[in-house]
């Protein structure tokens, strides 16, 4: 097992920079994500610890080695790709073998490795099928079986789950924490789903445009997000965001659209008038006589919880309830935000304002 | 309420179901129907001559005058015939090394192409070029370069000093033998390059990605990855090539016409010569009728090479 230290890193195709200097430190045993849009850079990013990519500048090392030109097969990695990349004419056997049969191991070497990773995802009955053979799952699960076999120093996964319906998904996403926990291999693991980020991450790197926007634990980067963009990426459903200017005058509070009045507990350094973005999570709204005038637009039951659109000021905000009100389209209700959970944000810089 | 139900029950009552009225809408009626014009066109032009050949073949027949059924007479006179036999070897010789080399030049040029490179279309049309031209157009142009006095390849090889006098390339029976395999292959050398080309652009790159990830050397990954994935467009391909082959007759006909002394006789070009030129079509329907077994062992080799191997078996979602 090793850390990963990826250092000023920059890849360019051609004329086209994706990646302008990315600096990520993975320590030993670490579980962390890369997340973003499509066309972020984390899959290229991936690929580049990988070796798949070439680095154009910048470093990046395993362990204390500099990995830049090193190539895949010496850098003691194993990845899972999005489509499983299984070889189609081998058993699943063959499949977690075939890294060991390469290197020359002994056939009974790769057996018994094979069975111990088998035995570990649950694969012993399939070892002798095809990979057509499998449902989605099990194929996912080989891929995994490949890389455990190898008993590499980092686990890369590139949007694994990603082909896998809703409810596999997160039965998949359990099983690979679990993996994780029991064979605490450091991993990098990327995908486009903040969900899927939140729940399997030791640290979030979350990446825009081929730049880190932020990194840090999960719940760190949900409760205080650097900028407007991982304040909108994380949590679902998403931030409400409403464009004002912050008043000191007669108690401090935030001027949103329409002149709504929203409360702030605490003034972030900042003047009278000054535009800024008021930032409230839908679960952080309450009902209260002093909150804001608000025409319900659409009331969304999910059974644990009800989601109502709201007009605020002529903004669309989405409040979540854990109670059961009865709500309909038309009722008008006052939402009042938590003021101490509410995240201010420089207009129109997007970078986050503290006290 | 009680009206509108009796109303809707009084309908006419229905008419009987003859057994037309089956038929019409009997889906193996239907389809032996749409099934009749191929199978019709199949008939005429296929089974008839087949059989009509092989007929002949059982007969004395010659141009101008129906035969009279002899047995097995004619392949009797075929067993002692040294030009019949040499006209088999020269096939099984002609197909085998033929097509071994079209196979290794074709893979290998299949595989070049699925590089990226720059002009890669372009590269990729000029390749089919030798399929393209009309046979016996470059038959004739192999004739060319094959002359005894004009040969451009004896003229280079002598101005480089490596030789005295003009190879004889289609005057010796060997030098022949090798000219016309020599151009059998560069004319069908194309046709199973594209194909395997077709063949690699459906491997997923992702594969050759997680090989590299495994550890797999290029050689590894052409082992282990891309010819057990190709195995069944090679069989496909080769198994036309190996037909196409075995039944050539232009480039022959049009480059030596079987000489030099019988040396480059393929069984079809003794065939047309003993039964067009020389008249005796039931002669030349046997030695025709003879290809008839090699052939079918061919197609059976193939039949099991084209089976679908265990590992298509299955779901295709993915």
């Amino acid at each position: 097992m090793a850390s990963v230290t990826i250092r000023d890193v920059v890849k360019a195709f051609g004329a086209t920079q994706v990646i302008h200097g990315v600096d990520i430190e993975i320590a030993d045993g670490e579980f962390v994500v890369l997340v973003g849009p499509s066309g972020c850079g984390k899959s290229t990013l991936l690929r580049m610890i990988a070796g798949l990519e070439n680095i154009t500048a910048g470093e990046i090392r395993i362990g204390e080695r500099v990995v830049n030109n090193v190539p895949p097969k010496e850098r003691d990695i194993a990845m899972v790709f999005q489509n499983y990349a299984l070889y189609p004419h081998m058993t699943v056997a063959a499949n977690m073998g075939f890294s060991l049969k390469l290197r020359g191991a002994p056939k009974s070497e790769i057996e018994t490795r094979v069975r111990r990773a088998a035995e570990i995802l649950g694969l012993i009955p399939y070892l002798e099928r095809y990979p057509r053979q499998l449902s989605g799952g099990q194929r996912q699960r080989v891929a995994m079986g490949r890389a455990i076999v190898r008993d590499p120093q980092v686990f890369l996964f590139d949007e694994p789950l990603s082909n896998l319906d809703a409810k596999l998904r997160v039965a998949m996403r359990t099983e690979i924490k679990e993996l994780h926990q029991r064979l605490k291999t450091t991993t990098v693991y990327v995908t486009h789903d903040q969900i899927e980020a939140m729940t399997m991450a030791d640290k979030i790197v979350v990446m825009h445009d081929g730049i880190v926007e932020q990194m840090g634990r999960p719940l760190e980067l949900y409760d205080r997000p650097d900028n407007l963009f991982v304040a909108g990426f994380i949590g679902s459903p998403a931030m409400n965001f409403l464009k004002g200017h912050i008043r000191g005058n007669g108690g401090l509070a935030f001027e949103g659209p329409g002149g709504v009045r929203l409360p702030l507990a605490v003034a972030p350094g900042a003047s009278e008038g000054r535009p800024a973005v008021y930032g409230v999570r839908p679960e952080h709204f309450a009902l209260a006589d002093d909150g804001a005038d608000a025409e319900i637009q659409v009331v969304e039951p999910t059974g644990s919880e009800i989601q109502v659109v709201a007009k605020v000021g002529g903004e669309e905000v989405i409040a979540v309830f854990r109670e059961r009100h009865q709500f309909n389209p038309g009722d008008r209700i006052r939402l009042k935000p938590d003021p101490r959970l509410v995240h201010l944000f420089d207009e129109p810089s997007g970078k986050r304002l503290s006290a | 309420m009680t009206d509108l139900a009796l109303e809707r029950r009084a309908r006419p009552p229905m008419r009987r179901i003859t057994a037309w009225d089956r038929l019409k809408v009997n889906r193996n009626w239907l389809g032996f129907w749409f099934m009749m014009p191929a199978a019709g066109f199949l008939i005429l032009f296929l089974a008839y001559p087949l059989g009509l050949g092989v007929w002949l073949s059982f007969t004395d027949a010659r141009i101008g005058r129906d035969g009279v059924f002899v047995g097995l007479e004619n392949y009797q006179w075929l067993s002692d015939d040294a030009v019949f036999w040499m006209s088999v070897f020269n096939t099984l010789l002609y197909t085998g090394v033929a097509s071994a080399f079209k196979f290794a030049v074709g893979l290998y040029l299949a595989i070049l192409l699925n590089q990226h490179m720059p002009f890669k279309a372009m590269i990729r049309a000029v390749v089919l070029i030798p399929f393209i031209v009309p046979t016996v157009l470059s038959a004739i142009a192999f004739w060319w370069l094959f002359d005894s006095q004009f040969s451009i390849i004896s003229w280079s090889l002598r101005q480089l000093g490596l030789i005295d006098a003009n190879i004889n390339f289609l005057g010796d029976p060997w030098n022949a033998r090798w000219s016309v395999i020599f151009a059998n292959i560069w004319r069908g050398v194309p046709f199973i390059a594209i194909t395997l080309l077709a063949g690699l652009q459906t491997v997923s790159p992702s594969l050759y990605e997680a090989a590299t990830i495994d550890g797999a050397s290029r050689w590894q990954m052409f082992r282990y990855i891309t010819y057990p994935l190709l195995t069944p467009i090679i069989a496909v391909v080769m198994t036309f090539s190996v037909l196409f082959t075995f039944t050539d007759f232009q480039l022959i006909w049009a480059m030596t016409r079987g000489g030099p002394v019988n040396a480059t006789h393929l069984m079809a070009t003794l065939s047309y010569q003993r039964a067009i030129l020389g008249g005796y079509l039931g002669e030349g329907s046997a030695i025709a009728t003879a290809m008839i077994p090699f052939l079918l062992a061919a197609i059976m080799i193939s039949w099991f090479g084209l089976q679908r191997r265990k590992w298509q078996h299955g779901e295709a979602n993915d």
